[in-house]
């Protein structure tokens, strides 16, 4: 293998002999819509439940059943139009999508084919070198299939209709994606999107969250685009960059053998990290749609598209501009701390009480700092937090007066994590007030001084680094407490 | 009162409510006359046992205030029946039981209404002779080896026969007015959109309509007023203002507008149409209507129209028949095999053919050539009516090109059975009001009908017309009861 050209940014570059490629990425993302109940039934949508539990007799396509919509998944598609700053059609058809397999129990998906609800629309991303926009060409909603299970019996496929009829809303992208770097912050968008807007919990895990991705690769600087690969079904975002590494570089090796490229559905196999074919153009599925006569076109008016616009929420860009314009924080703390939207709450939160004299940087450190790592090795959400903002804002407020140091801080930190403890309760019970009368640190460097004449002596002769020496015992001998800028500045006098 | 299967449904329900005849009473005239029967064939399941025990049950606690109190009636085996086997005339759902009740029928069992049992129809409603249903020929009560009509031909039967009262069908393409057409009876498709289509064995749901059959206008106007409603479980029914047919019932015509379609006058149509055609005009006429000449240009596409949208439909609302979750499952190698076989052996000649025809029209490729025009050419036909209802109230036309034929005559050609279905198709590609009544005979006494086509949700118009016109035809069937003896 050739090595990959890197750089100090999210560019992909592929390298062969005197060719450099780059790669032309667009997805298809299906994300479960949150909702209660199933697109066209009253079914239960939650996850987890016993097989077949979750299945009403229009889900199962008894004969006569009908489909019928659920305007409030119709709302929440509109609602994550609004938020990919789409065009809501006021008109759009849903359509049958026609073919066999046995977890698909009416022998078609309803979804939208000619009209989506949803058109064009896009998505920023913040990259490390500057902003990008991402086209988003649609978004329609269709139907989830049920689950075939292949490996619980020996000899028979089980079906699992739960799934089948929950709504999702199918997020077709421009080919505007570079890098498998632009992906993974294509798809941490959307997700936080749509989790702010409470229309997906872009929970990859359980599967609310899969994508179709479509590769292609084109010498760099070409404006046509090459023939592209579609990877079906990928539900993770380092398994979508390590399929799209190793189908474009696989699509680069052929151009380079002067073979041609087969428009083709392919799989990823995680497994063995490769992408292999699953079916060629010819043997397409012909899926025949056509409008459902089952269900009228789906029409909304300008007046409901206004009143969702009024319920949505600030979002992720506006709210990382006023981080950034009220708090004063960095442009790139602000990109951290609204990528989730539970992450900005809690920032929230706690600049709330900390009161006037807050520090937005100490509130940011620690929150991105201290926190993260926490939370990351005990792999929870903010949401779960063992601190609440309440508290850690206390502890900041703490450092800030002078209270305690930093250092102490850190373990007063590790203290409250045993139940959300009061970090002032804490500070009490183990008397970890940073010292700071100047005549009881005063005394404390007499005695240090005199217990240690030599090095003082050592020191006025011009061995200055012993003064690390010496503010080092008075922090000792004072268990860590005393004020360290106070330590610093009686030992000058006194040395 | 040994002739109680031969009142009319309001004659039975005045009687009932009189105390005359009870309930069970009825129930039993009905079940005896069945066992009779058997010949006609107009039975796929019988429900007699369980209909007697509920008549009995009526009897014992009336309720006089209902629409239907203690009536006794069969359906059609396409509406899902709680806990009473739901075939379609079809092997793939022969052991099929439904769980739940199709809205039409659980509005007339709302209304006192009780299950006799399920007819006889065409596989999945399609064909217009009954004699695609994997559960034999209908015979036809007036003539032996005649067909009774299809796709609801065990339902028209079983009235011209008098099994039961009054019944439902379901009309798609001239379902309920053909055969109605060839047993002397009466049957009205509604507005697309009045009956729900909830729980009725879909075929082509843009076009399929429950709707009353009847011995005459006056029942099927109480019936309609039971059937017709909006219902939220189907997102096609029309939530528009119901009118109580049967009181709103009228002979006065005075005055309303008929049109004559030039375009009804269609090549090689017997003379004997032609005449009852004209013979029509004339008791419209008699009734105080004026009859207008009109033109509905686009009839003639009329049919291959409806023989793309109609099959398009049903190849995809078919597929749910695969084997895998109800109904017939024949063993296979793998999946694909096990579709193939289950759907070759569960499906008939004329289901295969439709969905066929069906899937090719929606292929890519066809798709703009056949379905996409198919619909085009729909909404012409449906202007074409539009522009004629702004001169005319309702519009007259035969029923059928011709009366009842012989079975097995026409169920080689499969063209020549489609073109039954000549003047009714319009009706259901336009999605308006169409009924046919008895007008007459043929050369062999075979009945023929009269078609009154409305304006969308007038049935009450329909309703009005075929009334008066039916006291001036003053059609009786002659029915020899031949299949008893």
């Amino acid at each position: 293998m050739d090595e990959i050209m890197s750089k100090n940014n999210s560019e992909y570059l592929i390298e062969r002999n005197d060719n450099v490629y780059e790669v032309v990425i667009g997805l298809e993302v299906h994300a479960q819509v949150t909702s209660n109940s199933k697109l066209f039934s009253s079914s239960s949508t939650k996850f987890g439940a016993e097989p077949n539990t979750q299945v009403s007799l229009v889900d199962a396509a008894f004969p006569g059943m009908l489909p019928v919509i659920n305007e409030f998944c119709v709302k929440q598609a509109i609602k994550t139009g609004i938020g990919l700053r789409a065009k809501i059609n006021n008109k759009s058809v849903f359509d049958r999508k026609n073919y066999f397999y046995a977890d698909l129990p009416q022998g078609y998906q309803i979804s939208q084919y000619k009209y989506p609800i949803v058109g064009e629309g896009n998505v920023i991303l913040d990259m490390p070198e500057g902003q990008k926009q991402v086209g988003i060409e649609r978004l329609h909603l269709e139907q989830d299939a049920g689950k075939s299970i292949h490996d619980i019996d020996p000899s028979n496929t089980l079906v699992d209709l739960n799934r089948s009829g929950v709504a999702l809303m199918e997020i077709v992208s421009k080919p505007d994606l570079r890098s498998p770097d632009e992906v993974n912050a294509y798809i941490k968008k959307l997700r936080s999107i749509m989790r702010y807007l409470g229309t997906c919990d872009g929970n990859m895990q359980e599967g609310s969250l899969r994508a179709d991705v479509n590769v292609s690769v084109r010498i760099k600087g070409s404006t046509d685009l090459g023939t592209r690969c579609e990877i079906k079904n990928v539900n993770s975002i380092k398994f979508m960059q390590m399929a799209i590494i190793y189908e474009a570089n696989r699509q680069v090796d052929l151009i380079e053998e002067g073979q041609e490229i087969d428009q083709e559905t392919r799989l990823f196999d995680t497994k063995k990290n490769e992408t292999r074919s699953m079916r060629s153009k010819e043997d397409a599925h012909d899926y025949r749609y056509f409008p459902d006569p089952d269900l009228l076109p789906l029409e909304i008016t300008d007046e409901f598209i206004d009143k969702l616009k009024s319920e949505i929420p600030e979002l992720p860009d506006d709210k990382k501009k006023r981080f950034i314009d009220e708090f004063k924080v960095s442009s790139y703390d602000a990109t951290i701390l609204v990528s989730d939207i539970d992450t900005a709450k809690y920032f929230e939160e706690v600049v709330a009480k900390m009161g006037k004299n807050r520090d937005m940087k100490l509130a940011v450190n620690w929150i991105t700092g201290e926190l993260f790592a926490v939370l990351n090795e005990k792999n929870i959400e903010i949401a779960q937090s063992p601190i609440s903002a309440k508290n850690l804002a206390k502890l900041i407020n703490l450092i800030k007066n002078g209270t305690i140091s930093g250092k102490i801080a850190k373990t007063i930190f590790e203290l409250m994590l045993d139940g959300d403890i009061d970090p002032q309760i804490i500070v009490e019970e183990k008397g970890l007030k940073q010292e700071s009368d100047p005549k009881a640190l005063e005394a404390l460097i007499d005695k240090i001084i005199n217990d240690n004449r030599e090095k003082a002596i050592e020191y006025k002769q011009g061995k200055e680094k012993l003064f690390g020496f010496f503010v080092g015992q008075a922090m000792k001998a004072s268990g860590g407490k005393a004020n360290p800028q106070l330590i610093n500045e009686i030992l000058k006098k006194k040395l | 009162m040994s002739e109680i299967t031969s009142l009319t449904l309001y004659e039975l329900i005045k009687n009932i409510k009189e105390k005359k005849i009870s309930s069970n009473e009825a129930a039993k005239s009905f079940v005896d006359r069945a066992d009779k029967s058997k010949k006609i064939n107009a039975y796929v399941t019988e429900n007699f046992e369980n209909c007697l025990k509920l008549s009995k049950e009526f009897d014992d606690k009336p309720n006089f205030d209902l629409k239907l109190p203690g009536i006794p009636i069969a359906v059609k085996d396409l509406f899902c029946t709680y806990e009473v086997r739901t075939t379609a005339g079809s092997n793939i759902l022969n052991n099929f039981v439904p769980t739940y009740e199709s809205t039409v029928t659980q509005n007339i069992w709302n209304e006192g209404g009780i299950l006799l049992g399920k007819l006889n129809c065409d596989e999945f409603a399609m064909g217009s002779s009954n004699e695609t249903s994997f559960f034999g020929n209908v015979q036809n009560p007036i003539a032996k080896d005649l067909v009774p009509g299809g796709s609801s031909g065990g339902s028209s039967a079983a009235l011209a026969a008098n099994l039961t009262p009054v019944t439902i069908g379901t009309d798609t393409g001239g379902s309920i007015r053909q055969p109605a057409s060839f047993t002397g009876t009466v049957g009205l498709k509604p507005t697309y959109g009045s009956c729900s289509r909830y729980g009725i064995v879909a075929f082509a749901s843009s076009l399929d309509q429950a709707g009353p059959m009847s011995k005459d206008v006056k029942d099927s106007s109480i019936l309609l007023e039971v059937i017709s409603s909006f219902d939220k479980k189907d997102s096609t029914s029309i939530d528009f203002k119901r009118n109580n047919y049967s009181s709103e019932l009228t002979r006065n015509i005075k005055g309303l507008k008929i049109g004559i379609p030039k375009e009804y006058r269609v090549d090689g149509m017997p003379d004997e149409i032609e005449k009852l055609w004209k013979k029509g005009i004339e008791y419209a006429k008699d009734c105080g209507a004026e009859i207008i000449d009109i033109s509905l240009p686009h009839t003639s596409y009329a049919l291959p129209t409806y023989y793309i949208v109609a099959p398009a439909e049903a190849s995809s609302n078919l597929a749910r028949y695969d084997g895998v979750k109800y109904g017939l499952r024949s063993s296979g190698k793998n999946l694909i095999d096990m579709y193939e076989k289950t759907r070759s052996e569960g499906f008939g000649e004329e289901v295969k053919r439709r969905v066929m025809i069906g899937t090719y029209v929606l292929s890519s490729g066809y798709y703009d050539a056949y379905y996409l025009k198919a619909q085009k050419v729909r909404q012409l036909i449906k202007r074409d009516f539009d522009q004629a209802y702004n001169k005319v109230d309702a519009i007259l036309t035969p029923s059928t090109p011709s009366s009842a034929f012989k079975i097995g005559e026409k169920s080689n050609d499969p063209v020549s059975m489609y073109l039954n279905d000549i003047f009714t198709v319009p009706v259901n590609l336009a999605g308006l009001p169409g009924i046919s009544i008895p007008a007459g005979v043929d050369k062999n006494n075979y009945p023929l009908g009269l078609q009154i086509i409305g304006k969308p949700f007038d049935e009450q118009t329909v309703l009005n017309i075929a009334y008066s016109m039916e006291e001036k035809i003053n059609y009786k069937n002659n029915i020899t009861d031949w299949w008893m003896k």
